[in-house]
């Protein structure tokens, strides 16, 4: 039988901002137990909590980047649950009126990475307070609270259910991730629990209209455990619909190891969160002039700038376009600052050597970053090193394999020095004097009659070992192609005698 | 001394013919002599008292005394103040000591006061007799076989017994005004959002206000102008323009239009307190007011309404107290579900249970339009009702409370009965309007009877003159009951 898999993303995304969602206190990872939870946060008797206006910038340009509408006013509303960890008794979330609601992201899918665009719908998206941790280990058959993390803004983004696999969902995710770091409201760190999914997944059968009955997959916080949790749901509940069995709805949870679902608890048990309009805050306005102080503040949404990366057109009055292909555009688009950091070498040299300075970024920068395991703001190699060190190809001055090495000695140094440092302490400068050159390509052809020999019978191969052995008297500084078009001219003249 | 008002023991304080600390230790041995027989206080603290005193001193002594420095405040066990015990009148708060001083608090410290101690009250406010409170109910100094009204019942009963010169209350639905009455003593709650609700302990947050009270309106003005004031850390505090309360207190109310509400004078009222309340509007009429007949329509579903939304705010503000992070926990348990049961069983009395249970209720799923919802809009009539009613006179006036003070015990098993204490009070609380009791009486078994003052958003300064004038005129409000033992 043939299924259809149906799936809706909740992202759950912390927004980076210093203090809490409602609170003074510090929002940074890793502190001491409780040194980050003021009264507010331990909800002490008679604390109150007040709005942090930064968190509300940040959720109103996440609204204008997937053109979204921005609700004036939204309502703060209380949902009601015991927890340890939940110190007020209720989390401060929103849920009649959310802060962003509509707007939509567009993802690639297929393949090749860039095949097919599709676009996602997305419900809303709502602000709301995360709780603390409970401590199981280490207390001897006691829980320990941590209330650190207690407050810390969220940005809950709920997708329409508008996905058809496990690999949309995953693309999903990872676009609503560039979009959030790209964006600047969030680091997006799964392994700190910034940046975690809910997947809700159902199948019908192809062709049906009415969906089936979902379950709700809780807390996955990598794009690899999204993808197992959803096909393993699958997997479970086409084998239960075509043993005759029933869906019902349930909220789940993953189990990486052994790979399946397992369940947290059915319709029947779930709670009544009891959820109403908190009254110790009141309903959120944003003027259209605040809107548009926050849009005026905005970086270039990531499709915007992947589509002027592709563009060829060049027009004086907007901003610079780079004709590269969609896969070289995706590439550098994947993250804010290894587009800011092209942009800014490409600056440099000049649009004509756009597709150099990607290969360089795309190349070697990505490769050593990955190795290092860096992000390219950390890069030891500043924009303003690589773009000299790519105008010494573009000039001759060095071969594009001698500027790896270079590249490589820039990387490792401690001294930031430059492209021409490097290239004249080593004495890497590529030697461009055709007189030098015939000099040594005669020198070469009496030392190795035999290839010249062997040329001269048309063996093409023996050509390749004579220019190696240029290059190998060189250390390679020989000018590549002057080495090639020397070389040819003084063997025809031979093949000529 | 104990007599004197908060100008004339500012007088005294300022020209040196007395001190704050011989001041709060005068009113601390009224304390010990009289609490054991009224129960007003849950903590004295001696030390912290003369702590604050000293400084006080200190204070008056470099010139840097305000109107109200030096002088003894009782202060609602609701209000958090560092160091000092803090219970809200509950076992689940019986060990939690504040370790943050309320906005309230913060301000009469600047003003150089001295906590003279913190006063009994219903638990978490959610009574209107006293007898809700873990530490016992407190006595009606007028009579004490009655109940002194709540749920600042402490506080009313501190200054109507002279233990301390003014206090704090807090007024949900009617909790300074019908204390006040019952205890024949003034108070006043403001228009809701003056006085911040940063650490005054959370009943029903978008009712709760905090007042004084006191022996007149003069003393509540002074007590105003230092509790209201705008604080960042409560989103619903009003950036209001600070005033002086006492700038009006000597205007002439000639030509005053008094509005008399027909549904406060109908079934249900006692008629000792009708007459007494007839005899001050009398009064009124003779310093030159005009008495005009208006209509709250909406008067009678102000109690059912009040009894849907303010539990359902308390079921969820209560649920901090969890046993999790300080306030009583169990000592025994089996597991998390267990500590939760056991420590709220334990924790709280059956009042506040059976709140938690109404408010719980309202706003479950399925029930949550039929109730909450329904009462938010009769919410938006009753104060209607009001803003109707004020096209046709300058200020409300009607009883306070239907009776006057009822026995202890009389009520306790009726909570319906109880719930209808509040039958005046509780409109003006869901409005948010300013409103005051003062004195006007005695009824049966010369129990005090309480004049209910309401007036528009921001009046406090017309409602305090209004009552100041009758204050000139009367003495109700200079009589005191017959305590054994004070001076």
């Amino acid at each position: 039988m043939q299924w259809e898999v149906v799936v809706g993303l909740e992202v759950h995304t912390q927004l980076l901002t210093q203090s809490k969602l409602f609170s003074g206190a510090s929002t940074t990872f890793g502190g001491m137990p409780n040194s980050q939870a003021c009264a507010v946060d331990l909800a002490l008797p008679g604390v109150l909590p007040v709005l942090n206006r930064g968190v509300v910038e940040l959720a109103v340009k996440f609204g204008l980047a997937i053109d979204a509408r921005i609700n004036s006013p939204s309502i703060f509303a209380r949902k009601n649950y015991f927890y340890p960890d939940l110190p007020k008794g209720y989390q401060i979330s929103q849920f009649e009126l959310p802060i962003v609601e509509g707007g939509h992201i567009k993802i690639k899918t297929g393949k090749s990475n860039e095949e097919n665009e599709k676009i996602i719908n997305i419900t809303r998206a709502h602000l709301e307070e995360d709780a603390g941790k409970s401590l199981h280990e280490d207390f001897h058959g006691m829980t320990g609270i941590d209330l650190n993390r207690a407050g810390t803004p969220l940005l809950e983004i709920v997708s329409e259910p508008d996905m058809r696999s496990s690999s949309e969902a995953v693309a999903f995710a990872k676009t609503i991730h560039t979009l959030v770091r790209w964006l600047g409201i969030s680091d997006g760190n799964m392994e700190e629990g910034s940046f975690r999914c809910d997947a809700n997944v159902s199948i019908r059968r192809l062709g049906d209209e009415k969906l089936g009955t979902r379950r709700e997959i809780k807390n996955l916080n990598s794009f690899r455990f999204l993808q197992q949790a959803i096909e393993a749901e699958v997997e479970f509940q086409k084998y239960t619909l075509e043993t005759g069995g029933e869906i019902k709805q349930a909220t789940v949870l993953f189990d990486s190891d052994k790979r399946e679902t397992q369940v947290m608890r059915t319709k029947e048990d779930a709670h009544d969160y009891r959820y109403f309009p908190d009254p110790d805050l009141l309903p959120l306005i944003i003027s259209p002039d605040w809107i548009e102080e926050i849009r005026a503040s905005m970086v270039e949404p990531p499709d915007l700038c992947f589509s002027r990366f592709i563009d060829s057109k060049i027009d004086s009055n907007s901003k610079a376009t780079y004709a590269l292909s969609k896969y070289d555009a995706s590439m550098l688009t994947a993250d804010i600052d290894i587009a800011n950091y092209f942009e800014k070498v490409v600056e440099i040299i000049g649009r004509k050597e756009a597709k150099l300075c990607a290969n360089w970024v795309i190349g070697e920068v990505a490769a050593r970053l990955n190795q290092d395991n860096k992000n390219i703001k950390a890069s030891p190699v500043s924009p303003k090193q690589l773009a000299e060190l790519i105008l010494r190809i573009c000039d001759g001055t060095i071969s594009g394999k001698t500027a790896k090495d270079v590249f490589s000695t820039m990387w490792d140094g401690e001294n930031h020095a430059s492209a021409d440092e490097i290239i004249k302490t080593k004495g890497l400068k590529q030697i461009s004097n055709s007189d030098e050159i015939t000099k040594l390509v005669d020198m070469i052809l009496i030392d190795n009659p035999q290839q010249v020999a062997d040329f001269c019978r048309g063996k093409e191969k023996a050509f390749n070992s004579l220019v190696g052995q240029v290059m190998k008297a060189t250390k390679g500084k020989a000018n590549p192609a002057q080495v090639n078009d020397i070389l040819k001219e003084r063997l025809n003249k031979k093949g000529q005698e | 001394m104990f007599n004197s008002s908060l100008n004339q023991l500012s007088t005294l304080l300022s020209t040196k013919k007395v001190s704050s600390v011989e001041l709060t230790k005068d009113f601390l041995r009224n304390i010990e002599i009289l609490n054991k027989e009224y129960n007003a206080f849950i903590t004295v603290n001696e030390e912290l008292s003369l702590d604050q005193a000293r400084i006080a001193d200190a204070m008056i002594a470099s010139g840097e005394g305000n109107p109200l420095t030096g002088i003894p405040i009782a202060h609602k066990d609701i209000f958090c103040a560092k160091g000092w015990l803090t219970t809200c009148g509950s076992r689940m708060l019986s060990n939690f000591v504040s370790p943050y001083d309320a906005h309230v608090i913060e301000l009469f410290n600047k003003a150089g006061t001295v906590n003279i101690g913190k006063t009994n009250m219903d638990e978490f406010a959610m009574g209107s007799s006293n007898e809700t409170s873990f530490y016992g109910p407190v006595k009606n100094p007028w009579d004490i076989l009655s109940v002194p009204g709540g749920s600042s019942g402490g506080s009313a009963c501190a200054v109507a017994a002279r233990m301390a010169p003014a206090a704090t209350g807090t007024d949900t639905g009617g909790s300074i005004r019908q204390p006040a009455s019952l205890c024949g003593v003034s108070g006043i709650k403001p228009t809701y959002g003056l006085v911040s609700r940063y650490g005054m302990i959370a009943f029903a947050s978008s009712l709760d206000q905090g007042g004084p009270i006191a022996k007149s309106a003069a003393d509540l003005a002074l007590m105003l102008n230092v509790m209201v004031g705008f604080d960042a850390r409560d989103s619903t505090s009003l950036q209001h323009e600070n005033e002086d309360y006492t700038r009006d207190l000597e205007r002439p109310i000639e030509g005053l239009r008094i509005g008399l509400p027909k549904e406060y004078f109908a079934e249900g009222l006692s008629d000792d307190v009708s007459r007494a309340v007839d005899a001050a509007v009398a009064e009124y009429s003779k310093l030159g007011a005009k008495i005009v007949e208006v209509s709250l329509p909406n008067t009678k579903l102000s109690i059912p309404v009040y009894y849907v939304l303010a539990p359902a705010e308390a079921s969820s503000n209560l649920s901090r107290f969890d046993g999790v992070r300080y306030g009583h926990r169990s000592e025994e348990y089996t597991n998390l579900d267990d500590m939760y049961l056991k420590s709220r069983t334990q924790g709280f009395g059956a009042e506040v249970k059976r709140r938690i249970l109404i408010g719980t209720y309202v706003l479950s799923h399925g029930y949550y339009d039929a109730y909450y919802i329904k009462a938010q809009k009769l919410r938006r009539l009753i104060a209607q009702d009001f803003t109707e009613a004020f096209k046709q006179c300058d200020i409300i006036m009607g009883p306070t409370s239907p009776s006057v003070a009822f026995d202890l015990g009389e009520k306790n098993n009726d909570p319906l009965q109880m719930y209808l204490s509040d039958a005046y009070t509780a409109a003006a609380s869901l409005a948010g309007l300013p409103g005051m009791s003062i004195p006007v009486g005695f009824g049966k078994k010369s129990r005090p009877v309480g004049l209910h003052i309401i007036g528009n958003y921001f009046s406090e300064a017309k409602i305090l003159n209004v009552a100041n004038q009758f204050q000139q005129v009367t003495d109700w409000h200079t009589k005191m009951p017959d305590i054994k033992n004070s001076k």
